[in-house]
């Protein structure tokens, strides 16, 4: 490849043909501030719409400021980062985005980790020329049950929108309107409850500030902690702690279980269970009904279809059912380990130790917001009480901790509770993208070969491409997997489905980059892929660490069907822990 | 949501369908489609984008998106009697901003609205190429050179 | 409004020939430059004829055409296209709409030429929806053209084939701007994009794309059939030809003029505008639109070319030229165009999106009287960085307004700050009711009508408005029946 040379802030640096000049000053360490820009390469994600223009760098000979994040290097270009001119411009379109933008820091649930509160902070931007009589644009809040808009935050850096059409290709956000009152919005401004968003909140982990953040449930679950009536039972997702930790300053990629256990208890949960319990369940009914359906398929019965897709991702579910509602009998029809969690714990378990549902609230613990408007679903209510009561993200978890004065750090390991905290190694590779497969595999292989497995890890399922497929050899019967992250991955796997092209037994698709561990609900990782990565090893660490690891090894699983369930895909399994889809392409202006 | 809560007949809709095919159900051909629409509709409802959006396979989000871009596609059903006021340069150098107050006052509302009952809607437009008949005001088809503040209520005469 | 001043080249026949009769317009030597290039010129020959023309971009910015053609004729692709910009949505231009309505042919026959030169088969017009007549104009056009063989497979048995379709803009000012443009042709909402990658490499659907807008290529066919030096001969060193504005305003004689470049405003203002109406005292000029600036009387004997408009911090643009007098305010002038950038603004780019608003506020305070000597100050420095950072044309040369007439009319803008006066008479805000003691018979309607008690004097003596208590109703005005209350 061709280099380049030239000057930067009197510094000469030799770069590639096509870098930009904010890449190029990288080299040499000049960190150029960057706002709207974002970069998320092992996605092939770069949101360079050269819209903040915060960046902007001199050029020599160039009439005007170049934008650094979208302008590539040129031979013997001479660049300055810091002079008058440049520090004068930047400071007064930061002056000028603040001034169309609220005030309300303290209480802002962006506060700390707001990407224009920190630049405000590094350009020292102490007071807005003319704030008293400058115009603000504002917007009507939209509260959905996952995701709260306030636009009056938006700074128009598009990342949003970027994610919802092109990696999501979801298409609930577009940038609307024109000039002072454009801002990125649902269709007719309605709010996303209305619009085809399937709450993966990837526009959520994406924002630079507080136009997008979660609904908060900390207060809620506060209540119901200091409610005497209650009994509550609370599950955390396998992803959440692989990421907890960051937010109390931990390296990612360092696991806290028994940690963010000890201060589950300390909170004062009744009892503390693992939804990786719930997670080997979904195994046991999701592996079975893939046999059913493969051997029935491989018998000629044409009724039955394959490929039989996973159904764990609450926002995966959204998509289909909006996007691809005729293929809505595809999907396995298990249930989401957080809902499988919920309706045996308020069955099974609430009998167990005498009390009725009404009596016991269920918190999860997700990394995901997706999952707050999934235990809202009126199927997953029995008499109107939810099966999952509340559910919270690893943020709000974080958040909850710190109220109440905690050391996450400085705290013991605890064991989660029996019954419902005993899980294998299958349960906890649900956090990543390929996980829910390979822990499928692990059982499906043994209940159908009837052999052991010599080794459990099928690394040819694992990965961080966005789409992979892979072979399982079932002892002379061939298995064709496909993995998709991403719903823009998935539908490429969907297309090809409906056009009769797929050849494959069984999909595993999972809305966020990397499965679970980068959800909308995790600690904000603000583009840094590495910490995905790392996200990802602790997961397969924790796996590796078990002593069980095939879900149907579970020995509380075991007794669950002993004591309760009888056998997967049972009438009462079928009742308590599987559903069924809608068709959600409704028209907007029908709601 | 500027819009009024319409419901569109079949004939109506297989008519936004056949734009559609006019243009190949192409993305590209948006504008276009949205053009035709229009023309036929006299305003783009949020139903009729729904209906598009739908036909060519397209986020509504973005069909809205692009419908808020444009000055010429509007979401408000016109009045009886379009009334424009041409605030061009040469025009505005010749007092159009005084004819514009005038009418705001006479019909009692504001740009982009439409009367009450229906028979007005005021909107503004720039350069209608008239620069020698400054200021310009068009209700309908027909152009009125020259307009004073005091020639409004005689113009709007015309139409009661 | 024929005059010894005015050349007619990219005007020629528009109003001459039928503009719906292909015959007319062949007839006066119509589409024998397309044959000429079509049969005796390589591509590169044909491109190098306007390079040495020394044409340049009459929507704009004057970028050099051949150059731009020459871009495009090296693009490797296996489809290129040649965009006719007839987006014209500067307030008070209406020149492309003159030439397509006038002699549409001319136009065609030009992007014919360019798809030729640069190896393009598909042509495409980009015109405003709110030119009916002009689209008539030119779809009739285009199917005579194809009826002739002159557009269509195998123009004139060459090989060459070249096909011209319509595209309609729907209101949008910045998709003046080409990157806009060419994503408004896609279906698109049109914002612009940076540049780098131009449209030369990458434009219409990711392809080799040439645009230009409807003057320029009104002045192709005739360069080729009177040659490059002929053309180059016209206008000063660096701007060749000719150019046409709409010209408006407070002058006698308002219309299209096409004048050599070179000329000097005085001469377009006195001679072919005829003066300044009603014998008022000419202000100032403002020519390119929202996107250029105001000069004044110093400015009145320069060459009219695209380097002089810059270096005086105006610009040619599309060929907009308003005259004012000493009736028009300069504050609000500026505060006019800025209400246009920010109803135009696309919003995509922080600077253009709120800069201009932020503009556009301190201007309506300074016409208000709430404005402050720091704030102008304010509008400099503010003007300066939405010109250094916006991402493109419409942002770089929106201030204009408000630069050029803080440059040259700065002490109006200290009236309006300083004593709170507007000395034009235009801002309402800064006016008094006064009463002329000469005319006054003391009737005592005035003090009669005034609800907030404002005015004052015996009976048959001249009464007095007190400004701190007048609310500016105007009830004193309306009543008084000899003409003794003034607004100043």
């Amino acid at each position: 490849m061709d280099l380049i040379k030239l000057k930067i802030d009197g510094k000469v640096v030799e770069v590639p043909t096509g870098t930009t000049i904010y890449k190029a000053a990288k080299e040499l360490g000049i960190d150029i501030p960057v706002l709207c820009y974002m970069d998320l390469k092992n996605l092939n994600i770069e949101n360079k719409p050269g819209g903040c223009r915060i960046c902007s760098v001199e050029v020599e000979g160039r009439r005007n400021l170049a934008p650094s994040c979208s302008t590539d290097v040129a031979e013997g270009m001479n660049v300055k980062t810091n002079s008058v001119r440049v520090i004068n411009a930047r400071r007064t379109v930061m002056e000028l985005i603040l001034s169309d933008h609220p005030k309300d820091c303290l209480t802002c649930a962006k506060s700390g980790n707001c990407d224009l509160q920190s630049m405000a902070q590094k350009l020292g931007i102490r007071e807005i020329p003319g704030q008293e009589y400058a115009e603000m644009s504002t917007y009507r809040l939209d509260t959905s049950p996952s995701i709260i808009r306030d636009m009056d935050k938006c700074i128009m850096c598009r990342r949003c929108e970027t994610m919802c059409n092109d990696f999501q290709t979801v298409g609930a956000l577009h940038a609307v309107n024109r000039g002072f009152e454009a801002v990125v919005a649902p269709a007719f401004e309605m709010n996303l409850e209305y619009s085809s968003c399937t709450y993966c909140g990837q526009c959520v982990a994406v924002c630079p500030t507080g136009a997008l953040t979660e609904v908060d449930h900390t207060n809620k679950v506060i209540a119901a902690l200091n409610n005497p009536n209650k009994t509550v039972v609370v599950q955390t997702a396998p992803a959440v702690r692989a990421a907890l930790g960051e937010e109390f300053g931990l390296e990612p990629g360092t696991r806290v279980t028994g940690k963010m256990v000890t201060a589950l208890k300390n909170l004062g949960f009744d009892y503390v269970f693992d939804t990786d319990f719930a997670a080997d369940l979904t195994i046991m009914e999701e592996g079975t009904e893939l046999l059913d359906r493969l051997s029935k398929h491989l018998n000629g019965d044409k009724d039955v279809k394959l490929p039989i897709l996973t159904s764990c991702c609450p926002s995966w579910v959204n998509f289909f059912e909006y996007h691809f509602p005729e293929m809505k009998d595809i999907p396995s029809t298990a249930r989401s380990p957080q809902q499988m969690f919920g309706s045996i714990a308020k069955t099974y378990f609430a009998e167990k130790i005498g009390i009725d549902r009404k009596e016991m609230v269920v918190v999860s613990i997700m990394p995901c917001l997706a999952k707050k408007y999934e235990c809202q679903r009126d199927e997953f209510k029995v008499d109107g009480n939810p099966d999952v009561d509340i559910s919270i993200s690893t943020r709000e978890l974080a958040h909850l901790i710190k109220q109440a004065n905690m050391d996450l750090v400085g705290m013991e390991d605890s064991d989660f509770d029996k019954p419902m905290g005993e899980s294998t190694g299958a349960g906890v590779i649900f956090g990543v993208t390929g996980g829910v497969i390979e822990a499928a595999t692990r059982t499906a292989y043994e209940l159908h070969t009837g052999k052991s497995l010599e080794s459990v890890d099928f690394k040819q399922l694992r990965g961080m491409e966005g789409i992979r497929s892979a072979s399982v050899d079932f002892d002379g019967l061939e298995i064709k997997i496909g993995i998709a992250h991403g719903l823009g991955n998935a539908r490429k796997l969907l297309e090809d489905i409906k056009a009769g092209k797929s050849e494959y037994h069984a999909i595993e698709i999972m809305a966020c980059p990397g499965g679970c561990i980068g959800g909308g609900g995790q600690p904000y990782h603000h583009g840094d892929a590495s910490i995905l990565t790392a996200r990802t090893k602790a997961i397969f660490d924790e796996d590796e660490g078990k002593v069980l690891r095939k879900s149907h090894e579970n020995p509380d699983i075991i007794k669950l069907y002993e004591e309760f369930l009888d056998k997967p895909m049972s009438e009462k399994a079928h009742h308590l822990l599987h559903t069924h889809y809608f068709n959600k392409k409704k028209k907007t202006f029908e709601v | 949501m500027s819009s009024v809560k319409i419901e569109l007949r079949k004939d109506q809709i297989e008519k936004i369908h056949s734009f559609c095919d006019t243009f190949n159900n192409a993305h590209g051909e948006l504008i276009n489609v949205l053009h035709k629409t229009q023309g036929e509709f006299g305003y783009l409802p949020a139903e009729v984008q729904e209906v598009i959006a739908d036909k060519i396979d397209m986020p509504v989000a973005k069909v809205y998106g692009v419908v808020t871009f444009y000055s010429f596609f509007t979401m408000t059903p016109k009045g009886q009697h379009p009334i424009s006021i041409c605030t061009g340069t040469a025009c505005y150098v010749r007092g159009a901003e005084n004819v514009l107050a005038e009418f705001k006052k006479q019909l009692d509302i504001e740009v982009g609205e439409t009367s009450e009952d229906g028979k007005f809607s005021l909107s503004c437009l720039r350069c209608v190429g008239a620069c020698g008949l400054a200021p310009v005001v068009q209700v309908g088809e027909k152009t009125y050179g020259r307009i004073a503040p005091d020639d409004v209520e005689e113009i709007l005469k015309e139409y009661l | 409004m024929v005059n010894k001043t005015q050349i007619r080249i990219a005007l020629r026949n528009c109003g001459l020939i039928n503009p719906e009769r292909i015959e007319e317009y062949i007839s006066e030597k119509g589409y024998m430059a397309l044959g000429k290039v079509l049969t005796e010129m390589s591509q590169e020959e044909a491109v190098n004829i306007i390079i040495d023309s020394g044409l340049r971009g009459r929507g704009g910015a004057g970028f050099p055409t051949g150059i731009k053609w020459d871009y495009a004729r090296k693009s490797v692709s296996d489809q290129k296209y040649v965009v006719c910009n007839a987006d014209e949505g500067d307030p008070g231009a209406f020149m492309d709409r003159s030439i397509l309505e006038g002699d549409p042919h001319s136009v065609l026959e030009a992007m014919a030429i360019c798809g030729y030169c640069i190896g393009a088969d598909k042509g495409l017009v980009y015109i405003r929806a709110e030119y009916p007549l002009a689209i008539e104009r030119l779809n009739i056009a285009i199917t005579q053209a194809r009826e002739f063989g002159l557009l269509g497979d195998d123009i004139m048995g060459s090989g060459f084939s070249f096909d011209i379709e319509i595209r309609y803009g729907a209101g949008a000012f910045v998709c003046g701007e080409e990157t806009a443009l060419i994503h408004s042709m896609e279906g698109e909402r049109g914002e612009p994009s940076l540049k780098p990658p131009f449209p030369a490499e990458s434009g219409y659907l990711g392809k080799p794309t040439n645009v230009n807008n409807v003057e320029t290529l009104a002045n192709i066919p005739v360069i080729y059939l009177k040659g490059a030096d002929w053309f180059s001969g016209i206008g000063t060193e660096k701007s060749k030809g000719t150019k046409v504005f709409a010209l408006a305003g407070k002058v006698n004689n308002v219309g299209l003029i096409e004048v050599p470049m070179g000329t000097t405003l005085r001469e377009v203002i006195y001679e072919i505008g005829g003066g300044i109406r009603e014998g008022k005292k000419f202000k100032a000029v403002q020519t390119g639109g929202p996107s250029g600036g105001c000069l004044t009387e110093k400015h009145l004997d320069t060459p009219i070319d695209y380097d002089n408009l810059i270096a005086n911090g105006s610009m040619m643009g599309s060929g907009g030229m308003i005259v004012m007098d000493e009736d028009n305010c300069m504050v609000s002038i500026a505060k006019f165009y800025l209400d246009f950038t920010v109803e135009e603004s696309c919003g995509k780019c922080a600077p253009c999106r709120i800069g201009n608003k932020r503009l556009n506020e301190l201007l309506g305070r300074i016409c208000e009287g709430k404005g402050t000597e720091a704030d102008l100050d304010r509008l400099r420095n503010l003007g300066e960085v939405i010109k250094d950072t916006s991402l493109c044309g419409l942002g770089q040369s929106s201030p204009n307004p408000v630069l050029s007439t803080l440059d040259n009319f700065y002490d109006e803008y200290i009236s309006h700050v300083r004593d709170k006066k507007c000395p034009s008479g235009v801002c309402k805000d800064l006016m008094e009711y006064f009463i002329i003691e000469e005319n006054c018979v003391g009737c005592t309607a005035c003090a009669r009508a005034c609800p907030v008690g404002a005015i004052t004097g015996e009976r048959k003596e001249p009464h007095l408005i007190n400004p701190e208590i007048c609310i500016m109703c105007g009830a004193c005005m309306e009543k008084c029946k000899f003409d003794a209350v003034i607004l100043k």
